[in-house]
């Protein structure tokens, strides 16, 4: 088997994250459709590091992780912090601010 | 002797000069804002502030005359009103001869006139706010004579413009005066932009508005930019002056209270004109042209005044007439230059003694006839008011010209002086003069008879109340009798070894006019003329009675009693013409421009309108937009790649 | 090294699958915990896909962290803010999905043509780089602390501010101090002494049986009949109180009454 295809399955995996940020509405939801695009990255990051036979790509992906952490934790706050005034965690409900 | 303009600073008594505009002023700021707590004892402190104003001017006035001619010129600079780099605009005042005569006359007059109006104005319940007014007319027209530059003299100017405004609308809850105090205004605005213009042209010419660079300037600046200031500041002469064509508004102006007639319309505001182009001599020397328009405008409207006063039966709107064409006099006698100058002033002078005494003759008349102001329904009067009869005979003989009272003595020489001028203009201006001469004879005789002699024709009010005619009280009786004496003896004291020619003639400059005719000559032409006019109106008026209501007449009376349709023709001109051009302006405006300002910002609007629902507030449709701008982003960028 | 030895193609066509299926499963389960079971999956899938290229600590920190910390997390979030909510499937936004699919479809179809299109070299494989420092956890340790120091230790500072971060949008300030239980002592009897219906003694415990032992479960008074006091309100309102049915309502019948008279009234306003 080729190792190109871990991108494909990478590619695949990343467009249906972002598929899934634009039609749930549940906030939680959508946050874990967008862990699925960061790891979708991170798995081409490290097939890349495995095509050049550098490790420079998986302390990318290490850091992809930091920080992704760093992102649920104040993210999941805004839910709650959110549920608390609104009693729900739909993404269309918060649609004040506009025209 | 030509004029020069080399004041040095005021110190000592000079420098009292100030306080003889803030005498006034203060006196209208503390009835102003002192309000009704002040109606008690109001009048009395708006005489005290204008007869200590006068004291002031008076010991002015000697303080001056104990110095030589050469050294009688004084400025006083206050504070600077706009310091700007590049531009300075002073407050400061200059008295020399020629400030102090006005300052003399409107103090004087002035205190006069305020002593009448605490018994004139005693039963109107603002006779306070009177008062205040007067003051602060005294204060802008000490201004407008005292500023010692131009844009002082235009604060000044607008200062008696307003106070006129406000004095013409004293009876305001009568709609003719409010009307007539609005006329004023406006016609004034005409004039006074033309003033306004004349002082920015200075400007630019001088890059000053004090007299001292303007006046010493003026003989090296060029011809035509003096030509221009000198009409501009002719047509603001006009304006305030009531000269033809922005003659208009005076006749109107007699709504107002009798004394505010007397002062500011017929004494003091609207001779400012006058001063105005004695006080420019040095532009006017340099351009003969302007001074010939200034002459013919003189010559038009002295007969033309006087035409009106023959057909007027109001007696104020007869002494309006009068008025407008003694300035006619003036102002021709100012656009001869040199020889008419100082003849000007004179007369001014003589004049603000006689009309106001004739005015406040008028107003006396008026208080015992209850407020009636048709001459028609006088006669006979001369019995039952024995002063004001005296003393409006003495006017009337001094504004005719008889020897040997004071209009005599300045009206002749004015006379004299145009004859002098030379050549044709010079004969046209000289038989202009006369024929005023007959036709002034002519009017105020009829004025007399109409008013003192023949029969009573005496109506009853509108209340039914029948007039018991009375001699006014003494406080209204002294200032005519100080008046009468004035019209009596001023024009000899002036003339008295030439005393006002040599008072003025460093000011304004004089030369002796030589006339084609003999002097004597030209008297006793003169007082033929007179004798004719009054023979003539004896004939009318006093052989045979005056019908008390007025007969049809010829053509031309109709056309003076609409005051020779000045008014018709700025309806025609002016107002139906602005009217159909605001009409154009408003269709344009409403079709063109907001057409096309309403159409880009509806389209915009609208195209917003439609644009703004893509900000749905949907976090989700934001990141779909972001998506698919990412994906097109990312096409793009290949195809452009290759 | 162009292929995979034949045990990574096994591992990486079932893994593939799987981890497609469970992605798909995230999106299309109405259930949340569901959702997030099938994000694990996918997780696990891909941490099994990094071992096998030579990541072997970024395979075991994608299960320890992510799988372990941060999908707990996330259940975590779940369950405070309601393990049964449901998310409907139905679109609301007149038009997102119409035109979210085909933009989706047309990235993906892009990003795998750009991978098909690419000139992608050889597979060099991370053996080497690995041996470098002598084992793969040594090599990372040794770029980390070398040349991405500086990146390692901006990434402490977004860690310590992301948790400071967390704790002030929780954060609930107390406008009045709260009080002690002597002061609710003396404010219930305060209200007693007033004529308000309150318990003095506190309410009673729910019931203790053999067969159940549950905060649903009513206590028995003397007389053998339940005590409505003994369970929470919210339960009896959502009617999940368990034995002894019909338990009446607390207040039912006032409550009726009182909206059958509110009806009343308001009926009588309406035909006033």
């Amino acid at each position: 088997m080729n190792p190109d295809n871990y991108l494909y399955l990478s590619a695949i995996l990343f467009t249906l994250g972002a598929l899934g940020v634009l039609i749930r509405r549940n906030a939680i939801v959508v946050f874990m459709c967008i862990e699925l695009m960061l790891n979708a990255a991170n798995l081409a990051f490290v097939t890349f590091s495995r095509m050049h036979g550098a490790l420079d790509g998986q302390v990318i992906a290490f850091f992809t992780m930091v920080v992704a952490a760093a992102e649920v934790v104040v993210g999941l706050a805004i839910i709650i912090s959110v549920f608390r005034t609104r009693r729900s965690a739909s993404v269309d409900d918060a649609n004040l601010l506009k025209y | 002797m030509t004029p020069s303009y080399a004041p040095v600073a005021a110190t000592g008594t000079f420098a009292l000069t100030a306080w003889v505009i803030l005498l006034p002023l203060a006196g209208a700021a503390i009835l102003l804002i002192g309000g009704r707590r002040t109606n008690r004892w109001g009048h009395l402190l708006g005489c005290a502030a204008a007869i200590g104003s006068f004291v002031l001017g008076a010991v002015l006035f000697f303080a001056l005359l104990a110095k030589p001619g050469a050294q009688r010129s004084y400025d006083q600079h206050v504070y600077t009103w706009i310091p700007v780099p590049g531009f300075t605009a002073d407050v400061g005042f200059h008295l020399d001869q020629l400030s102090i005569v006005f300052v003399l006359l409107i103090t004087g007059v002035g205190s006069l006139i305020h002593i009448y109006s605490v018994a004139y104005m005693e039963h109107d319940e603002n006779r306070r706010k009177f008062f205040c007014y007067l003051n602060l007319f005294l204060a802008a027209m000490l201004v407008l004579v005292l500023a010692d530059n131009y844009l002082l003299l235009y604060a000044g100017w607008e200062g008696v413009g307003l106070a006129s405004y406000l004095l013409i609308g004293f009876w305001q809850h009568k709609p003719s005066a409010a009307v007539a105090a609005k006329k004023a205004f406006i016609v004034n605005r005409v004039g006074d932009v033309g003033l306004s213009i004349a002082v920015m042209l200075m400007y630019t010419t001088f890059g000053s508005f004090a007299f001292g660079p303007v006046l010493n300037g003026a003989s090296s600046a060029k011809v035509g930019t003096m030509t221009a200031i000198g009409l501009l500041l002719l047509l603001g002469a006009c304006g305030k002056s009531a000269q033809f064509p922005l003659q208009s508004w005076l006749l109107d102006a007699m709504e107002g209270p009798t004394p505010v007639s007397a002062l500011i319309h017929a004494a003091t505001m609207v001779t400012a004109g006058v001063y105005l182009i004695v006080r420019s001599n040095a532009i006017f020397d340099v351009s003969p042209n302007a001074r010939l328009v200034v002459t013919i405008i003189g010559a038009i409207t002295l007969m033309f005044g006087a035409i009106i006063g023959c057909a007027k039966d109001d007696i104020k709107k007869a002494l309006a007439g009068s008025t407008m064409s003694q300035i006619g006099y003036m102002i021709l006698a100012a656009g001869l230059g040199p020889i008419g100058y100082v003849f000007a002033i004179m007369h001014l002078i003589t004049h603000g003694f006689f009309k106001a005494g004739l005015f406040l003759g008028a107003g006396s008349v008026m208080h015992g006839m209850n407020d009636d102001v048709n001459m028609r329904h006088y006669g006979a009067l001369r019995k039952f008011m024995p002063w004001t009869y005296v003393t409006f005979g003495l006017g009337y003989l001094a504004i005719i010209g008889v020897p040997p009272f004071s209009g005599y003595w300045s009206k002749d020489k004015i006379i004299e002086a145009a004859f002098a001028q030379g050549g044709t203009s010079g004969w046209i201006l000289g038989c202009a003069a006369l024929l005023g001469a007959l036709v002034t004879a002519f009017y105020m005789t009829r004025v007399v008879l109409m008013t003192f002699f023949g029969q009573k024709r005496w109506v009853p009010d509108a209340e039914g109340h029948e007039p018991h005619p009375h001699e006014s009280p003494w406080i209204m009786v002294v200032p005519m009798v100080v008046l009468a004496v004035g019209s009596v003896a001023a024009g000899f004291l002036f003339s008295y070894h030439n005393a006002f020619v040599n008072w003025l003639s460093p000011v304004t400059g004089f030369s002796e006019g030589h006339s084609p005719i003999n002097t004597a000559v030209l008297q006793v032409v003169t007082l033929v003329v007179v004798a004719l006019g009054i023979g003539y109106a004896y004939l009318g008026y006093g052989l045979q009675q005056a019908p008390s209501t007025p007969p049809l007449g010829s053509f031309a009376t109709r056309a003076a009693r609409q005051d020779l349709y000045g008014d018709a023709f700025n309806e025609l001109v002016f107002m139906r013409g602005g009217q159909y051009l605001t009409r154009v302006l408003v269709y344009f405006d409403m079709k063109g421009v907001d057409g096309v300002v309403n159409g880009v910002s509806a389209g915009l609007g609208g195209s917003s309108g439609r644009l703004r629902k893509l900000q749905s507030g949907f976090v989700r449709s934001y990141a779909l937009s972001m998506f698919g701008g990412a994906t097109l982003l990312i096409v793009a960028l290949l195809l452009v790649r290759g | 090294m162009g292929n995979t030895g034949h045990g990574e193609t096994f591992l990486f066509w079932v893994g593939s699958i799987i981890s497609i299926l469970g992605a798909l499963g995230l999106i299309f389960s109405k259930k949340i915990v569901h959702a997030a079971l099938c994000l694990c999956t996918v997780m696990l899938c891909l941490a099994f896909f990094y071992m096998a290229q030579g990541a072997v600590f970024l395979g075991v920190v994608q299960i320890v962290v992510y799988t372990g910390a941060v999908m707990m997390l996330f259940l975590f979030v779940l369950m405070l803010i309601g393990i049964e909510s449901q998310d409907s499937l139905v679109e609301t936004i007149r038009g997102q999905r119409w035109l979210a699919v085909p933009f989706v479809l047309a990235f993906g179809f892009v990003l795998i043509g750009v991978y098909a299109h690419a000139n992608l070299p050889e597979f060099v494989g991370t053996d080497a780089a690995n041996a470098k420092g002598g084992g793969n956890v040594q090599s990372l340790a040794l770029l980390l602390f070398s040349r991405y120091f500086w990146a390692f230790e901006v990434s402490s500072a977004v860690l310590i501010t992301s948790a400071t971060g967390a704790m002030v949008l929780t954060h609930r300030e107390r406008t009045v101090p709260r009080k002690s239980q002597r002061e609710i002592s003396i404010e219930r009897f305060e209200r007693w002494g007033k004529g308000e219906k309150v318990s003095l003694t506190g309410l009673p415990n729910p019931g203790v049986y053999a067969q159940h032992n549950a905060v649903d479960t009513p206590a028995l008074l003397p007389d053998g009949s339940p005590s409505e006091a003994s369970v929470n309100a919210t339960l009896r309102g959502r009617d999940t109180v368990r034995g002894f049915r019909p338990l009446p309502l607390p207040g039912a019948r006032r409550n009726g009454a009182a909206v059958a008279s509110r009806g009343d009234a308001g009926n009588e306003e309406v035909s006033q």
